[in-house]
């Protein structure tokens, strides 16, 4: 037996492995393929105080070994949320955490304690990193100043595991990550996607409708690992490592490097089993290898 | 329906021209029910640059042999990569994925509209039809003579109109020009093509109030609705088309 259990703050994980915002839908989209309740952590599509529609249509473009999107958050709101879908999450037997975006600090603060009022939501994931909104998102989270402002105004209404979740989009993403923590975040995850862009030679347009739009997949991977590397040097807090992970080797290359959790996303696209799949890996190289608590791993290289 | 992933052996695969290629598909398991309209997500392991599945409609299929066959037209490396597939080999597919056609009253006389590789639904939907002893005939419109695919096949099951837009073969124009339109009272109408030919088979039914339903294409990466990329703009909102869809109402379109 082998000790994948980890801490995130005050909340515990039974594994590392938990699936990325807006990639997993709410969970039961995945309920056919394999029993979501043994992940670590689900981490809810991202949610804003009002509904929102979206970006238009093409939202998508493939790319070598990666893809763009730009969905813009679309989702119904808080309140469809507290009606609809916490009581259908809530009968999961893992963290439920919910992916929380804002146009502005008021609207952050707002949903967090809406959400601070929900039992069964572990933690929040605070979004100051998408790249497809206009205001807010990532606006947010490539700013010092209004990073710190805004996990500052979240930190204070919000009592339970608190995670900010780092935009790749910056000169020196440490810096934010320290923001962070000296705000009091129990966590931060990192990455979200890299900010970039797709023409179509045919039509003689940009791919996406919104011109620019965010890089996930293998593509990213090694800029993901090293950011994660360099956070987890400079903070003391755990670090959630996430970017183009497809299977175990690539979790463990994260937990590695310093991550004492890793988020499956894009992976779960092309297979929907693929979060399992990295669990069962986990575990088989941690056996193997002759290692018995997942935190002997976490870290190992920045070791002296 | 529960949605599962499982291994298809090729057991055949059919180049029927330049563009096109049928590839006869034997499941390793017993099939989950599937019907008209629905489709699978193929994953392509060995060609370079083809991360995300790639969505088919369900062309055929064979339930007491587990196979299904996709029609499918080569438009990039993903499906290109597929036509070279070596018979014998595996694939790997998720399905059944989105809703389905409706079948259409006893009284009611049906036309199945394909453009293009936008026929690939209407094979399995036309045999549907037939063994529902539904009345319907089928209007097929392709760029020219030699774009022409499964006119024989199609012609086993009903009455097929054809138009080119040369009028190298069938009626001259498009599927909307084609004289047939003018002669017979259809009550409802099921398409699938390009959007230009959607929108205007929509219109037409819309005008002459007849019932109809598109299948769309739009780009999608995960097809079981969590990716939110392949959202269609209908009365209700954006809405993804993997799940929603691929089949709508037109009447519930904002086209």
């Amino acid at each position: 037996m082998v000790n994948l259990g980890i801490n995130i703050g005050q909340l515990h994980f039974k594994n590392p492995v938990i699936t990325a915002s807006g990639t997993f839908g709410y969970g039961s989209e995945f309920a056919d393929f394999f029993d979501v309740n043994r992940l670590g952590g689900i981490i809810l599509k991202g949610t804003t105080l009002e509904p929102r529609e979206g970006n238009p249509y093409p939202r998508m473009a493939e790319t070598s070994s990666g893809m763009l999107n730009t969905v813009g958050l679309q989702n119904k709101g808080v309140d469809y949320f507290e009606r609809n879908i916490y009581p259908l999450v809530s009968a999961f037997n893992t963290n439920v955490i919910v992916n929380v975006n804002g146009n502005c600090i008021e609207e952050y603060v707002e949903l967090a304690k809406r959400i601070n009022n929900l039992e069964r939501i572990s933690a929040i994931e605070l979004n100051i990193s998408c790249p497809n909104v206009k205001m807010g998102g990532m606006v947010f989270g490539t700013n010092p100043d209004s990073a710190r402002e805004v996990t500052r105004a979240v930190r204070a209404v919000y009592n339970k595991s608190l995670i900010v979740k780092l935009s790749p989009n910056v000169t020196n993403i440490v810096d934010f990550a320290k923001i962070a923590e000296e705000e009091g975040a129990d966590s931060v995850s990192l990455i979200n996607t890299l900010l970039g862009m797709a023409i179509d030679i045919d039509t003689l347009k940009p791919s996406l409708s919104t011109v620019t739009g965010g890089l996930s997949g293998p593509a990213i991977k090694p800029v993901a690992l090293r950011m994660v590397w360099q956070v987890a040097k400079a903070v003391r807090i755990p670090v959630i490592g996430i970017g183009g992970i497809m299977n175990a080797d690539d979790a463990i290359e994260f937990i590695l490097a310093g991550a004492s959790a890793i988020q499956i996303g894009t992976a779960s696209f092309i297979d929907p089993q693929a979060s399992v799949k990295v669990l069962e890996g986990i575990e088989r190289f941690l056996l193997n290898r002759g290692f018995s608590d997942i935190s002997e791993l976490i870290g190992y290289v920045n070791r002296k | 329906m529960a949605k599962i992933i499982l291994n298809f052996q090729i057991i055949d695969n059919k180049q029927i021209n330049k563009d096109f290629f049928i590839l006869d598909l034997l499941a390793d398991t017993s099939l989950p029910e599937i019907f008209p309209g629905q489709f699978v997500q193929v994953r392509i392991e060995d060609s370079p640059g083809t991360f995300l599945r790639r969505p088919f409609s369900v062309h055929d299929i064979d339930p007491s042999n587990n196979t299904i066959k996709l029609l499918i037209q080569i438009a990039g490396n993903g499906t290109r990569a597929l036509s070279k597939m070596k018979k014998d080999s595996f694939l790997n597919i998720i399905l059944p994925l989105g809703n389905s056609f409706s079948i259409p009253p006893k009284n009611e006389k049906a036309l199945l509209v394909g453009g293009g590789c936008g026929i690939a639904p209407l094979m399995y939907l036309a045999k549907y039809l037939k063994s529902n002893s539904c009345e319907f005939e089928i209007l097929m419109g392709f760029r020219n003579k030699d774009r022409i695919i499964e006119y024989e096949e199609y012609s086993k099951l009903a009455k097929v109109y054809l138009t080119t837009e040369d009028g190298s073969e069938g009626e001259k124009g498009f599927v909307t020009n084609h004289s047939i339109l003018l002669k017979n009272r259809y009550n409802r109408i099921y398409c699938c093509g390009p959007d230009s030919m959607m929108k205007a088979v929509a219109e037409y039914s819309h005008i002459n109030k007849i019932h109809c339903e598109v299948s769309l294409e739009n780009l999608m990466a995960c097809g079981i609705g969590v990716c939110l990329c392949c959202v269609v703009n209908t009365i209700n909102g954006n809405v993804c088309s993997c799940t929603e869809g691929p089949v709508f109402n037109i009447n519930n379109l904002k086209w």
